[in-house]
């Protein structure tokens, strides 16, 4: 049964594809026609689906093709765009960096209103978590690449932009990147109910003038320790959210393009920025978007460039050279958490052994308090998480709460101290009460917070010196459901 | 010392300070915090955001952690301060003297997208 309905969905998705290049292919006709130039004697092309459109194909003087003025005619109208914002536009390219929550909606935007080249750069395939906010993908598109998913989506959209396509990048290298080509970056981020927005290097002045705009390393030049970032995946993030980062990104590349004042050109005299309009001593504004906050929208005054920043200073060290040869390692610079493997292998046990050990001694933590009746399960997510699936019978201690306590040996004065100013944790109690040769397992979403939990809570002494076993469940509950139950679910 | 702070309102200093991108985590889940400092340090110098990072430190910070907060003597990188909405850096970063009713905030820098 499964197997037939994963036919039926791959073939739904082929059929989806299908349509979308024939959809693609007609609105490409389409455009090209429209294009064609009229015969010598002023005579209509032969096509004769454009013989309706011989007036249009006759202007070719101007500057636009017929199809665009309608296409972009709510946008010509505004004096912040008009003719001139409309041919900036289409003379533009913008590379958009990642084509997930942020990248779908501001590209959607910025090929709607006619960017003329766009380049397109993920490594990713398109997965079901991606869909409540990832716009461009579908459900169809599941395990396509993510770069493919949206052209042809965005072909649909509007088949006189050009797509290129590239791989993926970090910030730091991104920046960086902008800086040594003189290229302004819009930069956004989100994570949970916040957002992030800047525009950095603009004015793209060259490396070593102060008067330019800050780029990333000046505001960041350390990388934040790689334990302190969260991703979408760990910290969760509401569409929208996202959404609203994503369509701002557009908007300021389209305020930048449309001005005509984005070129930083470089000239005997020195350089210009374009018409220069900008006033040097306005530094340029970020924004910080809290959607829980009474004031959800706070633009902020950014800071200058750094003096000594490795990029965009006089002192810089980082080069053309030193990109190309790829001296330059940005994984080792901003660090990474690698898996975790803080037990030993009798400190741990498999999903498939906790399952076992689960039906032979069931978890049943309150029928004799002196005895070692089964074994204590503690699982360590967050609340939310917990609510949403959890394995029978588990008590939920977020990880967070066992890492906050304290874990210094109880010293007469520790102890003291502590009466005086807090008592132990309320879980801590509560697991305290519970028979105390009751093995203790510890399972958590992947597998790393439930090893770290391990070590914390023999720290607290509730290995009983050694005579009382705690293990986790290695690779959580992602295990739990890829070798014993895959109904769990995959949130 | 908070009855010492009390008597004496004149040198007292009253600041909002908010954290925000996740920070509030490490601060029991709050986003404004109102706090009144004294207006001189031990030193009888004026009271500076330096003062107020080690203050959040010691006395309103509750989670353990405090390497997500500071590092090195400062605020960790990845942390953004604002000083009534403009980057520190333009008001002097931690030497800033503290005004009366300042309004500072952390933000923690997001990577999701
Ligand atoms: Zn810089």
């Amino acid at each position: 049964m499964a197997d037939i309905d994963n036919l039926v969905e791959n073939l739904r998705r082929e059929i989806s594809i299908c349509e979308d290049q024939l959809k693609s292919l007609k609105a490409q006709l389409a455009a090209t026609e429209s294009r064609k130039p009229p015969t010598k004697n002023g005579e209509l092309p032969h096509s004769p689906e454009s013989a309706p459109e011989s007036a249009d194909s006759k202007v070719s003087q101007w500057p636009l093709l017929s199809e665009e003025y309608e296409r972009y005619g709510r946008q010509l109208i505004m004096p912040e765009v008009g003719l001139k914002g409309q041919l900036h536009l289409k003379g533009s390219s913008i590379l958009i960096i990642g084509i997930g929550g942020l990248g779908c909606p501001a590209v959607a935007y910025l090929a709607g209103a006619g960017v003329g080249t766009i380049g397109l750069c993920d490594g990713d395939y398109v997965e079901r978590s991606n869909l409540h906010r990832q716009i461009l993908h579908n459900t169809y598109k599941i395990g396509i690449s993510k770069v493919d998913s949206a052209i042809d989506y965005l072909k649909a959209l509007n088949p006189n932009v050009t797509y290129c396509t590239d791989t993926p990048a970090s910030r730091y290298l991104i920046s960086d990147t902008c800086v040594l080509l003189g290229k302004p970056l819009v930069s956004a981020s989100a994570l949970q109910t916040n957002g992030q927005l800047n525009v950095f290097n603009f004015p793209a002045r060259p490396v070593g003038d102060l008067t330019g705009g800050p780029c990333y390393r000046c505001m960041f030049p350390k990388p934040p320790p790689p334990e302190s970032v969260l991703t979408c995946g760990e910290g969760g993030i509401l569409g929208p959210v996202v959404g609203v980062m994503g369509v701002l990104q557009a908007l300021e590349a389209i305020k930048l393009i449309a001005s005509g004042n984005i070129h930083c050109r470089l000239t005997d005299q020195g350089y210009s920025d374009g018409e220069r309009v900008s006033d040097d001593s306005q530094a340029p504004q970020g924004l910080i978007f809290s959607a829980y906050s009474s004031t959800p929208f706070r633009s902020f005054k950014m800071r200058r460039r750094r003096g000594n920043c490795a990029a965009c200073s006089s002192h810089a060290i980082i080069t053309r050279e030193s990109l190309r040869s790829g001296s330059m390692d940005y994984a080792q610079f901003c660090g990474a958490i690698s898996p975790i493997s803080a037990l030993s292998t009798d400190e741990r046990v498999s999903a498939e052994e906790y399952a076992a050990i689960e039906r032979s001694k069931g978890v049943n933590l309150s029928r004799n308090k002196s005895s070692g009746y089964g074994h204590i399960l503690i699982d360590t997510r967050d609340k939310v998480q917990f609510e949403l699936c959890s394995l029978k019978d588990s008590i939920n201690v977020p990880y967070a709460e066992i890492s906050a306590s304290d874990a210094s040996p109880h010293g007469v004065e520790e102890l003291e101290e502590q009466e005086e100013h807090e008592k132990e944790a309320d879980w801590l109690q509560m697991i305290r009460k519970m028979p105390s040769d009751a093995p203790i397992y510890v399972v958590c979403r992947l597998g790393n917070d439930s090893q770290l939990a391990v070590r914390k809570l023999k720290e607290l002494g509730l290995d009983e010196s050694g005579t009382r076993q705690i293990r986790d469940i290695k690779g959580g509950l992602k295990a739990w459901r890829d070798k014993v139950d895959h109904n769990f679910p995959n949130y | 010392m908070a009855e010492a702070e009390k008597s004496e309102a004149q040198d007292v200093i009253t600041l909002k300070v908010e954290f925000t991108g996740g920070l509030e985590m490490l601060f029991s889940n709050i986003k404004e915090h109102k706090l009144s400092l004294p207006a001189k340090d031990e030193q009888d110098k004026a009271t500076t955001v330096n003062y107020l990072v080690d203050y959040l430190c010691k006395k309103v910070m509750k989670d353990r952690r405090k390497e997500l907060f500071v590092q090195d003597g400062t605020v960790r990188p990845g942390i953004l301060v604002l000083i009534n909405d403009a980057d520190w850096e333009l008001e002097g970063e931690g030497s800033y003297e503290l005004q009366p009713e300042d309004n500072i905030l952390f933000v923690s820098t997001l990577h999701g997208g």
